[in-house]
């Protein structure tokens, strides 16, 4: 990133509190599924503005996920306006740039990179308490880029979302190296699909089995945290094929009760804390800590 | 997933030998890194990549050269497409609307490139309660026949949600080998067949 193009970015992000990146190593983990209802977890309290960029620019699913397809960007004054689905959710994607949601994206790398930029820096986002960031599976240019035009600001960290069984497994371990290497903190790892129950008999099937100890055990051996476990439930896919929020459709399924566990674990516990001598705290240890690696060399 | 493990070795003309199981010749950038490390790479270096899995291997005579593609259509999809010769390709999705419109998007593609699409495979269309053998149908049902008429494609075949597909996966001992008897098997081998049945012959 050229300097000027930093400070462009730092600039237009400059009012965003929280950001977070939602990865998956394997596609079809439900990585979208979830970033979609991650926003409408945290914009249902009113007083919080969220948005939610989805970057997945060869199959991008959350125009449909949340109700909005066919819906186009406005161009103002002050940028792109994003999409709104609530007064507090704004949504911005590749779908709305399409004339039709069967279109291909067939680009490669330097044109998807290009998008992502200008998702960032011409986007009129307007003040935001959370970014929600849905990513493509993999590691690849995408995350590359997102990761290093985010550096112009602050990013919270990243939920890794999987499913139990262990090829599944075997790319989480990847993403958390990438996240290690890239020096992106890891907020957890959602288990997905984590069971089935039968509505006829109510018997639990493991369709995914954790054969290997599923996501926990990983957990354990990477010190990584596990935000929680999502059950199968036919109703999630069916409300988002109609672009609705399965937190309001379906609000007794043990999958809503997860998913509520887990945006409460991540909003507490996760997203650094806003008071402002807690923040003169943590500047003054980090000043402390460059200057400890100074003296060291 | 075909238990393997280990690097290629080079052979004289410094093409790497692909590693074997169940008879079938194999290669991947698994075999070329450790298992957990990540490819954390920017499209030109993964065409290149990808280049070399392909040309650089030491093949031999094949009847078939089945590539299992990354998802999307981007560098990857673009640079097999544009590069080797392609008898056809299938298409897999699950039942639900938002896998049905990138599966609609990587039909667009091959079209796009000039690549006869086979047909569509529907995966994960139904689960047969092993308690009470109550069928649901957890991603839906029957998207994949709908779009397979929309684009006025085949569908070769429907697999549904069976444990032991998953399980013998991840054990690296493919349905198909380990059960052959089993109803999975037979809807992977009644695809193949459909498959098979759609390719060119070969000359005489």
């Amino acid at each position: 990133l050229k300097t000027s193009e930093a400070a462009e970015l730092r600039a237009r992000l400059r009012a965003v509190r929280h950001t977070v990146l939602v990865l998956s190593g394997k596609g079809g983990v439900g990585k979208s599924t979830f970033s979609a209802l991650l926003a409408h977890g945290l914009a249902a309290d009113e007083t919080k503005q969220v948005a939610l960029l989805d970057i997945d620019i060869c199959g991008p699913s959350i125009p449909k996920m949340m109700g909005l397809e066919g819906e186009q960007v406005h161009q103002s004054g002050s940028g792109w306006s994003p999409v709104y689905v609530e007064e507090n959710l704004g949504v911005m994607s590749v779908g709305f740039l399409l004339s039709s949601p069967d279109d291909a994206v067939i680009w490669r790398g330097p044109k998807k990179n290009g998008l992502i930029k200008q998702f960032l820096r011409d986007v009129d986002w307007g003040e935001v308490d959370y970014l929600i960031v849905d990513t493509p599976p993999g590691t690849s240019d995408e995350h590359l880029s997102i990761v290093q035009y985010l550096s112009a600001t602050h990013i919270d960290g990243a939920v890794i979302v999987t499913t139990p069984q262990e090829v599944s497994l075997q790319d989480v371990r990847k993403e958390i190296n990438f996240c290690r290497k890239v020096k992106l903190p890891i907020i957890g790892v959602v288990e997905n699909m984590s069971g089935f129950v039968c509505p006829k008999c109510k018997n639990e099937s493991q369709i995914f089995p954790p054969t290997t100890g599923g996501a926990e055990k990983m957990c354990q051996n990477l010190n990584v945290s596990l935000l929680g476990k999502v059950p199968l439930d036919p109703q999630i896919g069916k409300s988002c094929d109609r672009g609705q929020s399965f937190l309001a459709e379906a609000p007794e399924s043990p999958a809503t009760l997860s998913y509520r566990n887990i945006i409460q674990s991540e909003s507490e516990n996760h997203c650094a804390n806003e008071s402002p001598r807690f923040r003169a705290l943590l500047q003054y240890a980090k000043g402390l800590n460059r200057l400890v690696l100074l003296c060291h060399k | 997933m075909m238990n393997l493990k280990g690097n290629p070795e080079l052979t004289p003309k410094n093409l790497m030998r692909p590693l074997k199981n169940y008879g079938i010749a194999c290669m991947s950038m698994g075999f070329l890194i450790e298992e957990t490390a990540p490819v954390v790479w920017r499209g030109l270096m993964v065409m290149s990549a990808v280049e070399k899995l392909l040309r650089q291997v030491d093949w031999g005579e094949l009847d078939y050269l089945v590539i299992d593609m990354p998802p999307g259509t981007g560098d990857v999809q673009l640079s097999v497409s544009q590069n080797i010769p392609i008898a056809g390709a299938v298409i897999v999705s699950t039942p639900q609307d938002v896998a049905l419109l990138d599966a609609h998007k990587g039909a667009e593609m091959f079209r796009k490139v000039h690549v006869p699409v086979l047909g569509l495979v529907q995966n994960m269309s139904v689960f047969q309660c092993p308690k009470c053998k109550h069928e649901t149908h957890i991603f839906g049902s029957d998207g994949v026949r709908e779009l397979a008429k929309t684009l006025g494609l085949d569908i070769l075949g429907d697999v549904p949600l069976h444990i032991n597909i998953r399980e013998t996966c991840d054990s690296g001992q493919p349905v198909v080998i380990s059960q052959p008897q089993s109803d999975a098997a037979k809807a992977y081998l009644k695809i193949a067949m459909e498959i098979v049945r759609r390719l060119p012959r070969p000359p005489a």
